[in-house]
């Protein structure tokens, strides 16, 4: 059967809602979107490890701190997954990661921010895993199998992520005055961000088209970004917290992606510190294993 | 890092409950059988999702082949006798 054949036939199947799954035939321009898009998924959940982990050693209580260790090894179980699932289409999770530790890969824009206060570990909770389950729960549907079905794993425990952060909000909001303001403060930090996590504007949002065409997606950014305001906001009034106003500044959100965040560089050199420290583990491992293997052989 | 450096592939297989079959749920790299087993249990069982788990190096398996799989499962299409709704049986015949 020649291309034109096959991509006719592969596009049929998606709009049957059928799921693609590794060994199935597919366009190379969809193998590449998933790749980008998986990798960085995967990417984020690494990274966004580091702006959590800053504060477990100095959480409130044992309790917090054991509910954010928990939290933070979910990101790492997640980033897993993911670079399980995309190592599905045919690359490797090495090479992957030698692209972020390279500078050359993206991530999500979100864990360039910094943490100062415990609040911010509420408003990451609330706000950041809120945007990124309105972000993912639509991804379960997603019409590559194995991406599909690492969603709902992750969907399952991302519930947790965003009540605990609440919890943290609630606690502080009912605290003294100068609590009160720290939680105020964390979420005038992160609203914005958090809205930025959707992605561009339909109208500039240059992959969107093709991703819906292929069921990669199935809301438009404006379409989820306006849902989870009118989720938070109301949240927001609970707390007692005020909903900071005015508009989104795009041109932020264009310099954190080109790297000139407040956090950008931080985050890859932790990443690239622990990929080197961790180096002599992986090798040692493995040399390990294959003494144990060769011993085996020569005891039979 | 070389690809010769890469920790092999194992897929994980979890019962949920005994009395079910193992699900496929995903991968995890690792050196050996022992650390994929551990690894698999720490990165698919951290919420009691499993009271079993098997692994097998990803290598190990043999898969059919999708663009194969019209001529591959074509034998079982037109047998539909093997299917109890194939027979009419009067309304008359109960229990059947």
């Amino acid at each position: 059967m020649d291309t034109a054949a096959l991509a006719e036939r592969f596009q049929a199947r998606i709009d049957a809602d059928e799921r693609i799954e590794p060994k199935d035939w597919m366009p190379d321009a969809y193998r590449r979107t998933l790749i980008r898009q998986m990798s960085q998924h995967a990417h984020s959940e690494i990274v966004g490890m580091l702006p959590e982990g800053n504060w477990i050693t100095r959480a409130p209580t044992l309790k917090r701190k054991a509910i954010l260790m928990a939290k933070v090894q979910d990101e790492g179980g997640h980033g897993a997954y993911l670079y399980g699932a995309t190592e599905t289409l045919g690359v490797t999770r090495d090479a992957l990661i030698e692209e972020l530790l390279a500078g050359a890969a993206r991530y999500s824009s979100i864990f360039n921010y910094p943490t100062p206060t415990w609040a911010d570990i509420g408003a990451i909770g609330w706000l950041v895993d809120g945007a990124a389950i309105m972000n993912q729960i639509p991804l379960c549907r997603c019409s590559y199998g194995p991406y599909a079905r690492a969603m709902v794993r992750i969907c399952k425990e991302e519930s947790f992520h965003q009540r605990q952060g609440y919890d943290i909000m609630l606690a502080l909001a009912r605290g003294t005055d100068a609590q009160r303001r720290m939680a105020q403060e964390a979420l005038d930090r992160w609203w914005w961000p958090a809205l930025m996590m959707f992605g561009p504007p339909d109208a500039d949002s240059k992959h969107s088209a093709q991703s819906m065409r292929w069921r990669i997606k199935r809301f438009s950014n404006d379409e989820l970004r306006r849902r989870f305001i009118e989720f938070t906001v109301p949240q927001a009034e609970y707390l007692g917290l005020a909903v900071p106003q005015g508009e989104i500044d795009w041109s932020e959100f264009e310099q954190v992606l080109a790297g000139h965040g407040p956090c950008n560089r931080e985050r890859i050199a932790a990443r690239r510190r622990a990929h080197e420290s961790g180096r002599w583990v992986r090798e040692a491992a493995l040399a390990w294993a294959d003494k144990q293997r060769s011993k085996r052989r020569e005891a039979v | 890092m070389t690809s010769s450096n890469d920790w092999p592939l194992y897929e994980v297989f979890i019962r949920a409950r005994g009395g079910l079959d193992h699900k496929h749920v995903g991968s995890i790299h690792a050196t050996d059988e022992r650390m994929a087993l551990e690894h698999a249990r720490d990165v698919y069982t951290r919420r009691q999702e499993g009271v079993s788990i098997w692994v097998v190096r990803s290598s190990a398996i043999v898969a059919s082949d999708p663009s194969d799989a019209e001529a591959f499962f074509e034998p079982a299409r037109d047998k539909v006798y093997r299917h109890p709704t194939f027979y009419d049986i009067p309304d008359e015949v109960k229990t059947l």
